[in-house]
């Protein structure tokens, strides 16, 4: 079989390849009378904790760079109080930082005076709150529009585009009702709409689906990633729930004690953990939310050409000791299997390939999650086909697979 | 036995009285002639309706404020009826322009004041002893400069009135800011609005339920004061009142102080229900 390449399919996790929109660079923020104080002692080796005890002032962030590409999901992930949000709000300077250097598509935020400010934030950068932020005295379709109504664009102009974000989220025919009516799923969807209305290259998501409710966060998870999909924002999206972080995030930046500890795809952080911290954060993370079908199958070898003989097929398995083969077509597309037994029975009374193929295997696609397998691969007496949307084949998973990925990705400690 | 060295506060205040009366008498003097123009206007305007008639838009008025309170809007024009009837009409409209005109002249100052004193804790702190000083002196004290300054009338009423009624709006009106949830605020800064947005389409909106409270208040103690304010010859109900006590006429100060209650209620219920209900999460 060296005639069949597999070919590398292009993870979708993988960053996007294009130029960093968002540069960060040495950035520090300390909360308290006197920064530069804190930051001398910080920098002569004095922990944190003696820093505050000093001095009364607090280091939020010390010394944090990175760098978000265009189009990407970055997603910030630590504990409550590791500074995460903080990072956040410096990027819009909501907060100040102390000192440090920050770039949004080459502009300079630092050395803004409030009017540029005021521009780039009404332009460039969306926000989406914890506790969605409505006002509440304010209908639905005004609360979207804000933005615009900030902006100074007309009445006419904004409720147009509101409606439409509206449509988008899901939420049309609702722009006459009060946040106080809406459920919170419901609520965050009218901030995610106020957010996109404004049509801005950035998105910051501050814990964005951290007041929902589990059911109602996995759904507008994914609805991120869909509309994501479409509209190819950069995002980025702070949370302190890791499998939420894997989900969503192209890559995700670990922050402990206002640092950032490690910088990764999901696949990096979970399988290479840069430290001992890393390693004790992802150690009790749901791997099979995590693994995707492409992770845990393995090669499809051998597969028989559907023009071949039952004899090949025969002696394909008989020589790699294997109870049954995928049959494909020239340009592997996956047309089925057939097992040894029907294959011997077939070479006894002259049928062929095609007349004992059995299609009715479970397929799933390269980038199913494995918790969608488990339950598929269960029930099925075959293997599992991984086929993508042009038919071809690139892999096969067995329960032996399964467990051997596992084994792989969890098992070290 | 040794006798303490009295520190001069009374005298030194008397002095300051006396130096403003020398060289703001102009300014006194202006305030006073508009105050007793609007004053006496806003009364003839009130009294050229007949009874029944303004008895009936103030239902019109209830029903729609309330938002079709029949109850209400029944008991509104009954109240003013029995006012009516008691000759008590005349004064209650005389009571009613002094309280409007003050609580128009306290919140005109007060919000102002109250914003200011929410975004900077520098005013917010050189605030809080002056607004402590004018809750908790004694109504009366206010009496005194006033009739000092406007002499005897429904002027120096006013003015003690605009004193006494400002510190609950102000303080209310600051608090209600305040209390404006922070991710609002950021909402506000996020979205790139300049102060002056933040402050009408965020804080002042989300504020206006503890702004109006504070404007009831304000109404309120405008009307208590008033009636405080009939021993300086501001007249209305409040000398009805007075008169009474220095007779000892229990039944003619009994229904001046029914009339009062009338007016504190429909006043109270008419403001209360300005604001919409937006109801809570």
């Amino acid at each position: 079989m060296e005639g069949f390449v597999i070919v590398e399919i292009v993870c979708s996790g993988d960053p996007p390849e294009s130029e960093p929109i968002i540069r960060v660079h040495g950035l520090t923020k300390v909360f308290g009378h006197d920064p530069e104080k804190a930051l001398e002692l910080h920098r002569s080796g004095r922990s944190k904790k003696e820093v505050h005890e000093e001095t009364n002032a607090t280091i939020a962030l010390h010394n944090v760079s990175f760098e978000v590409m265009r189009g990407e999901t970055f997603v910030l992930m630590g504990l409550s109080g590791s500074g995460k949000s903080t990072l956040l709000r410096c990027i819009n300077r909501l907060i100040d930082p102390t000192e440090g250097e920050i770039e949004i598509d080459g502009e300079d935020i630092m050395g803004m005076d409030h009017e540029e400010l005021r521009q780039i934030r009404r332009r460039k950068l969306g926000m989406i709150f914890q506790n969605f932020a409505l006002l509440p005295q304010r209908n639905i379709l005004d609360n979207v529009t804000f933005g615009l109504e900030i902006m100074g664009v007309s009445k006419a102009e904004r409720n147009q585009r509101a409606e439409k974000v509206l449509e988008m989220v899901g939420l049309g025919g609702y722009g006459s009702s009060m946040p106080s009516e809406l459920s919170g799923g419901m609520k965050q969807r009218v901030g995610l709409a106020r957010a996109l209305t404004s049509d801005p290259d950035i998105l910051l998501m501050d814990e964005a689906f951290s007041a929902l409710d589990p059911l109602i966060r996995r759904d507008m998870q994914d609805e991120l990633l869909e509309l994501q999909e479409r509209l190819g924002k950069t995002i980025i999206f702070v949370t302190h729930d890791l499998d939420e972080a894997l989900k969503l995030g192209t890559r995700i930046a670990l922050m402990k004690d206002g640092s950032i500890v490690q910088i990764g795809t999901p696949e990096e952080i979970l399988t290479n953990p840069e430290n001992a911290y890393v390693e004790k954060f992802v150690a009790d993370v749901d791997l099979t939310r995590v693994l995707l079908a492409k992770d845990v199958m393995r090669r499809p070898e051998p597969v028989a050409q559907c023009t071949a003989g039952p004899r090949v097929a025969l002696h394909l398995m008989e020589e790699h000791d294997i109870p049954m083969i995928f049959v494909i077509t020239r340009h592997r597309n996956m047309r089925g299997l057939v097992t040894l037994d029907d294959t011997i029975d077939a070479v006894k009374t002259g049928k062929t390939l095609s007349d004992i193929l059995k299609t009715d295997i479970p397929i799933v696609a390269p980038d199913a999650p494995l918790s969608d397998i488990l339950s598929l691969i269960v029930d099925s007496q075959y293997p599992m086909a991984v086929v993508d949307e042009n038919g071809r084949l690139h892999g096969v998973i067995s329960r032996a697979s399964i467990l051997a990925a596992l084994a792989r990705k969890g098992g070290d400690s | 036995m040794m006798e303490l060295p009295k520190i001069p506060i009374g005298d030194a205040v008397e002095v300051i009285v006396d130096w403003i009366e020398t060289y703001f008498s102009w300014l006194l003097d202006a305030i006073s002639d508009g105050l007793n123009v609007l004053v006496n206007g806003f009364e003839d305007l009130l009294l050229a309706v007949p009874a029944p008639v303004l008895i009936a838009i103030t239902g019109v008025l209830v029903w729609f404020v309330t938002r079709h309170d029949i109850k209400m809007t029944i008991l509104t024009m009954l109240g003013l009826i029995l006012i009516w009837d008691l000759g008590l009409w005349e004064l209650s409209m005389l009571t009613v322009v002094l309280v409007i005109i003050a609580t128009i002249i306290a919140l005109a100052l007060s919000i102002p004041i109250g914003i200011a004193a929410a975004r900077s804790d520098t005013v917010n702190t050189i605030l809080r002893p002056f607004l402590d000083f004018m809750q908790t002196m004694p109504s009366f004290v206010y009496l005194i400069p006033a009739v000092i300054f406007f002499g005897l009338g429904s002027v120096p009423g006013i003015i003690a009135t605009v004193i006494f009624a400002m510190p609950p709006a102000l303080r209310l009106t600051t608090l209600g800011i305040r209390q404006v949830p922070v991710e609002l605020i950021e909402v506000a800064d996020a979205f790139g609005a300049t102060p002056r947005q933040k402050l009408f389409k965020v804080q002042l909106p989300v504020a206006l339920p503890t702004i109006m409270a504070g404007i009831n208040q304000c109404i309120m103690l405008a009307l208590s004061m008033t009636v405080i304010a009939s021993m300086i010859g501001a007249g209305g109900l409040g000398y009805q009142v007075l008169v009474g006590i220095q007779r000892v006429d229990i039944g003619m100060g009994f229904e001046a102080g029914l009339a009062i209650v009338i007016l504190a209620i429909i006043f109270d219920r008419i403001t209360q229900n300005l604001v919409p209900k937006y109801g809570k999460k």
